[in-house]
C-alpha cells in the first residue's frame, strides 16, 4: 500500500458512549480486510463522563499509534460538542467528519458559563476546513448505547474505509459480542447498511 | 465471540490484535511466570482483565490483587526467593508505595527471577504526576528494559524474565500509558505447559537475606557487579536498534514510545538523521552509544520526561573525549507531557529548525471547553457532597483523597481542596487542624484506598487524639480503575470471602465516634455530619452507597435493569435550578430559556435527585416493561 492509501481515523465521544467498542470493531474489520494497523484508546478517567478518544491508523509504514494534530482523514464523533473538538484538533484540511447528533451537555454549559454547541457550529467548522460533513441521527433508536452501531452502519454503507467490506465488519462484530447483544447489534447494523 | 482466555493459553503460535497489557500476559505465560501480583491503577489494570479472562483453574500461575503495591511487591519477592519466577505490576506512582521494599530487591539473590512491571504515565492521563521511574532503577541498581509497542512488550518481558532468572536479579520493565494501551497485531510464539516444581527453594543457611550493618556492603557490591555484567549483555543485545539513514552528520538517540513518534515525524524529512533506539536503558549500552556518537557530528537525545539518558550519555562522551555536539533538553517545555508525534515534531523543530518545519497553526472558529471526568449519574458521592457542602461553612477545610470522589473538587461541589497521594487525607487533615480553632477540617477517603494506605493515618488520629472528621466514601469497590474488589467487597480476585467490616476495623483501631448511613438518605446524612463535625476529637462518618455504574452494568448483564427515568414536571418547575446548579447530576440539561430537561441517554432512574427539588417538580417515570 502506498502512503496515499493510508488512513488516519480519529474517534471521539464521551465516556459511556461505547467509543471503545466502535474502535475495536473498526480495527478488527480493518484486519479482516488485510490492512496493517495500529491504534490506541486514550481514556484516562473515561468511564466518568469525560472526553474519550481513540486513534486508528491504517496502511503500511506507520509507527506511532497516535495521529498528529490536524492529520486525521476521518473524524468520527458520537456527540456534537466532541465533534467540534475533533474537527478543531484532529481533522485535516478537506477531511471527512461523521457525527451522531446528540448532545451531552458539558458542566460549563449546565452551569450556564458556556453556550451549547449547535449543529450549525459543526457545519461552519467543517466548512472552514473544507471538509465533508455527515450528520447521523436515528429517531426511533430505543437504546442510546447503540448509537455507536448506527454510526458504524453509516460508515460501512458509505464505504468510508473503502478497503473494508461488509463481511469484514460482520466478522469483527461477531468477534466481540455474543448472545442477545450480538443479535441486536447485528440486526441494527444490517438495517442501516442494507 | 472470541475468547481471550482461550487465546492466551493456545499451544501453537498465533497472531492477534491486542493491547500491550494483554501481550504482557501471554509473555508471562510463555515465560512460565508462577506468581503474579498487583494493585489496580491505570495504565495497568487491563493486564488483570486479561488474566481474569482465563478461568481460575486453567491459570498456570497464581494471581492476586493485593491490598497495595508494597504488599504485592513483597509477595512476588517472597515467591521468587522460594524459587518461583514472579512478577508484580502497578502504575507509576504505585512504585512510591512499593519503594521501601522495591529498593532492597537488587541487594537480594532472587533465585526464581522477578520482573517488576511499572506503567509510567507521561502526560498524567490518570495520575497525580508524571514521575519518571527510571530514577528508582538508578537509586536501587535495577536494570531497566523499555519496549515501545505491544510486540516489544511481549518480547522484552520474555527477555527480561530470562535475564532475571539467569542472573538471579530483579529487572524492571518500564512501560508507559500508550505502550500499555496501544493496539496492533502481535505475533506470539508457541507455548507448552510444563509441570512445575513446587518444592520450596528458600534456605537461609546458604544465602544471606538480612541486609543489616556491615552485611549490606557485600550485598551492595554484588548488586553493582551484576549491573556491570548486565552491561555486557546490553552492549551486544539486538534490543538496541540502529536505523541507518546514511546520515553522517546527525543522529538521534531515543527509546520507547518517542521512538515511534520520531519515525512518523521523519517521514516527511529529506536526509533524515540516523536513529539509535535503546532497548535497555539502564545500564546503558556504552559500546553502541560510543560508536554512534563518534560517527556523527551532532546528536539529539530525544527522551520523554527527565534527562536521564542525556546526563549519562554526556558522561560517556566526556570520559571518552568525544567532541560530538550533544543536544538534550532545551527548555522546560521539553520536560513536560507525553512525546506524541506532534510533540516530538515541536521538540525536533527546536533542535534542528532548518530540517524540521511546523505547519502554521490554523485558528479555530470556536473553541470548545474541556470536558473533565465527572461523577456518574446516580453516584452516591454526589448525594454526599451535596449534603456536606450544605452543612460546612465556606471557611471550613476539606481534604481530598484518591478515587472517584476526588472529582468532588470540581464545581458545583468544590469539596476536597488539597491532594497528595493515596490515603494521605486523614494525616494531611490532621496537620491542617493544628493550632486551628476557627476552621473545621473534614477529610475524605475511599474504601479501597483506606485499605491501601489509609489505615496508619486513622490510627494516628486516634493515638495522638486529633480533632478532625473523616468521611469514608464507601462504594463497595475500587471504582475509578475499573471496579476491582477490595477487602470489604466480599470477594477477592479468585473467590468469595467474608467481607472485612470497615466499622469493625475502625472500632478495633480505637475510633470511638463512628457514624454510618447510606448517602441517598440525605436528611439523616445531614444530621450525622452536623453532629460529627461539632464533636471534639476524631470522628468518622461512613457515607455509603454502592457504585451505581457497577450496579447498573450488572443489572443490565443480568437482564433486570429497570430502565426508569426521572422527568421534570414543567408545570411545577419554577426554574430554581437546584438540580442543575447545586446537585449537578449530568443527566440534567438546560435550555437557553432556563428550562430544565432530563437527558434520557444518561439518566439511570435512581431518583437520588428527587429530594433535592425545593418544589417537588421531579418525578420518577417508570418505563413500560421496565418493572419486573
Amino acid at each position: 500500500m502506498q502512503k496515499k492509501d493510508r488512513l488516519n481515523i480519529y474517534i471521539i465521544g464521551v465516556g459511556g458512549q461505547g467509543i471503545g467498542l466502535l474502535s475495536e470493531v473498526l480495527i478488527r474489520a480493518a484486519d479482516y480486510a488485510g490492512l496493517n494497523l495500529r491504534g490506541v484508546d486514550t481514556h484516562g478517567l473515561a468511564q466518568r463522563g469525560g472526553t474519550v478518544q481513540s486513534h486508528l491508523r491504517l496502511g503500511e509504514g506507520i509507527h506511532s499509534p497516535l495521529i498528529q494534530k490536524n492529520k486525521a482523514d476521518l473524524v468520527i464523533s458520537l456527540e456534537r460538542t466532541e465533534a467540534l473538538r475533533g474537527i478543531n484538533n484532529y481533522l485535516k484540511h478537506k477531511g471527512t467528519i461523521i457525527y451522531y447528533n446528540t448532545s451531552w451537555q458539558t458542566l460549563d454549559v449546565r452551569l450556564r458559563n458556556k453556550k451549547e454547541v449547535q449543529a450549525k457550529d459543526i457545519i461552519k467548522a467543517a466548512q472552514k476546513k473544507e471538509a465533508e460533513l455527515i450528520e447521523v441521527y436515528k429517531d426511533d433508536l430505543k437504546e442510546a448505547r447503540m448509537q455507536n452501531v448506527v454510526v458504524l452502519g453509516e460508515i460501512a454503507k458509505r464505504k468510508m474505509v473503502p478497503q473494508i467490506k461488509r463481511e469484514d465488519y460482520l466478522k469483527a462484530i461477531d468477534d466481540l459480542m455474543k448472545g442477545e447483544k450480538l443479535k441486536n447489534n447485528i440486526s441494527l447494523f444490517k438495517a442501516i447498511l442494507d | 465471540m472470541k475468547s481471550m482466555g482461550k487465546m492466551l493459553l493456545k499451544n501453537q503460535g498465533f497472531s492477534e490484535i491486542v493491547i500491550g497489557n494483554t501481550a504482557l500476559v501471554r509473555a508471562m505465560i510463555e515465560s512460565k511466570t508462577r506468581v503474579i501480583t498487583s494493585y489496580p491503577g491505570s495504565p495497568m489494570p487491563e493486564t488483570a482483565e486479561a488474566i481474569k479472562s482465563i478461568k481460575k483453574e486453567n491459570r498456570p500461575f497464581y494471581f492476586e490483587f493485593s491490598t497495595n503495591e508494597k504488599v504485592a511487591t513483597e509477595i512476588a519477592f517472597g515467591a521468587a526467593i522460594n524459587g518461583h519466577l514472579s512478577t508484580v505490576f502497578f502504575k507509576s506512582v504505585g512504585l512510591n508505595v512499593a519503594a521501601d521494599s522495591f529498593v532492597q530487591l537488587p541487594l537480594m539473590k532472587i533465585k526464581g527471577g522477578m520482573v517488576v512491571v511499572v506503567g509510567d504515565d507521561p502526560g498524567a492521563n490518570s495520575s497525580q504526576n508524571e514521575q519518571d521511574n527510571r530514577h528508582y532503577a538508578h537509586l536501587s541498581y535495577m536494570p531497566v528494559f523499555e519496549p515501545s509497542d505491544p510486540q516489544e512488550v511481549y518480547e522484552y518481558y520474555k527477555i527480561a524474565a530470562e535475564q532475571s532468572q539467569k542472573r538471579e536479579m530483579p529487572v524492571l520493565l518500564r512501560l508507559s500509558t500508550h505502550v500499555c494501551h496501544a493496539k496492533q497485531k502481535v505475533h506470539f510464539k508457541a507455548y507448552k505447559e510444563i509441570t512445575f516444581d513446587n518444592s520450596p527453594k528458600f534456605f537461609s543457611h546458604s544465602e544471606n537475606h538480612i541486609p543489616i550493618t556491615s552485611k549490606v556492603f557485600p550485598m551492595k557490591k554484588r548488586a553493582l557487579n551484576r549491573l556491570e555484567k548486565l552491561k555486557d549483555y546490553a552492549n551486544q543485545t539486538n534490543l538496541n536498534q540502529l536505523v541507518d539513514n546514511g546520515n553522517k552528520d546527525k543522529g538521534v538517540i531515543t527509546a520507547g514510545l518517542p521512538y515511534l513518534s520520531l519515525r512518523d515525524v521523519l517521514e516527511d524529512i529529506e536526509n533524515p538523521p540516523d536513529i539509535l533506539k535503546l532497548g535497555v536503558v539502564y545500564p546503558l549500552p556504552e559500546r553502541p552509544i560510543k560508536k554512534f556518537l563518534q560517527e556523527h557530528k551532532e546528536i539529539k537525545i530525544l527522551e520523554e520526561l527527565d534527562n536521564v539518558l542525556e546526563k549519562e550519555i554526556k558522561v560517556i562522551a566526556f570520559d571518552n573525549n568525544i567532541k560530538t555536539k550533544i543536544i538534550g533538553k532545551q527548555d522546560l517545555e521539553d520536560w513536560v507531557n507525553e512525546y506524541t508525534p506532534y510533540k516530538v515534531k515541536k521538540v525536533m523543530q527546536k533542535t534542528w529548525p532548518k530540517i524540521f518545519k511546523l505547519e502554521p497553526e490554523v485558528e479555530n472558529l470556536m473553541e470548545v471547553e474541556n470536558r473533565p471526568a465527572q461523577l456518574c449519574p446516580g453516584c452516591g458521592h454526589r448525594s454526599a457532597f451535596y449534603v456536606i457542602k450544605q452543612v460546612l461553612s465556606e471557611n471550613d477545610i476539606t481534604v481530598a483523597d484518591i478515587g472517584c470522589h476526588t472529582l468532588g473538587f470540581l464545581p458545583p461541589y468544590e469539596m476536597g481542596e488539597v491532594l497528595l497521594s493515596m490515603g494521605h487525607s486523614t494525616s494531611t487533615g490532621t496537620g491542617l487542624s493544628l493550632f486551628n480553632k476557627e476552621r473545621k477540617v473534614v477529610s475524605f477517603l475511599g474504601d479501597s484506598t483506606m485499605f491501601h494506605a489509609g489505615l496508619p493515618g486513622i490510627v494516628n488520629a486516634v493515638y495522638n487524639d486529633h480533632n478532625i472528621t473523616l468521611i469514608i466514601m464507601e462504594n463497595g469497590t475500587t471504582a475509578m480503575t475499573g471496579h476491582q474488589n477490595h477487602p470489604a467487597s466480599g470477594s477477592n480476585f479468585n473467590k468469595k470471602i467474608k467481607p472485612v467490616k470497615i466499622r469493625e476495623i475502625l472500632k478495633g483501631m480505637g475510633v470511638e465516634s463512628i457514624y454510618e448511613t447510606d448517602t441517598y438518605a440525605q436528611s439523616k446524612l445531614k444530621k450525622i455530619i452536623k453532629k460529627a463535625i461539632n464533636e471534639e476529637g476524631f470522628s468518622v462518618v461512613i457515607a455509603s452507597h454502592p457504585c451505581m455504574l457497577k450496579f447498573t452494568r450488572e443489572a443490565r448483564k443480568n437482564n433486570n435493569f429497570k430502565n426508569n427515568k426521572v422527568i421534570i414536571d414543567q408545570d411545577i418547575c419554577e426554574q430554581i435550578h437546584e438540580c442543575v446548579e447545586e446537585f449537578g447530576c449530568p443527566s440534567f440539561s438546560i435550555k437557553e430559556n432556563g428550562e430544565v430537561n432530563v437527558n434520557k441517554d444518561l439518566c439511570i432512574g435512581d431518583g437520588s435527585c428527587i429530594q433535592t427539588c425545593p418544589v417537588n417538580a421531579i418525578n420518577i417515570k417508570r418505563t413500560e416493561g421496565g418493572i419486573k
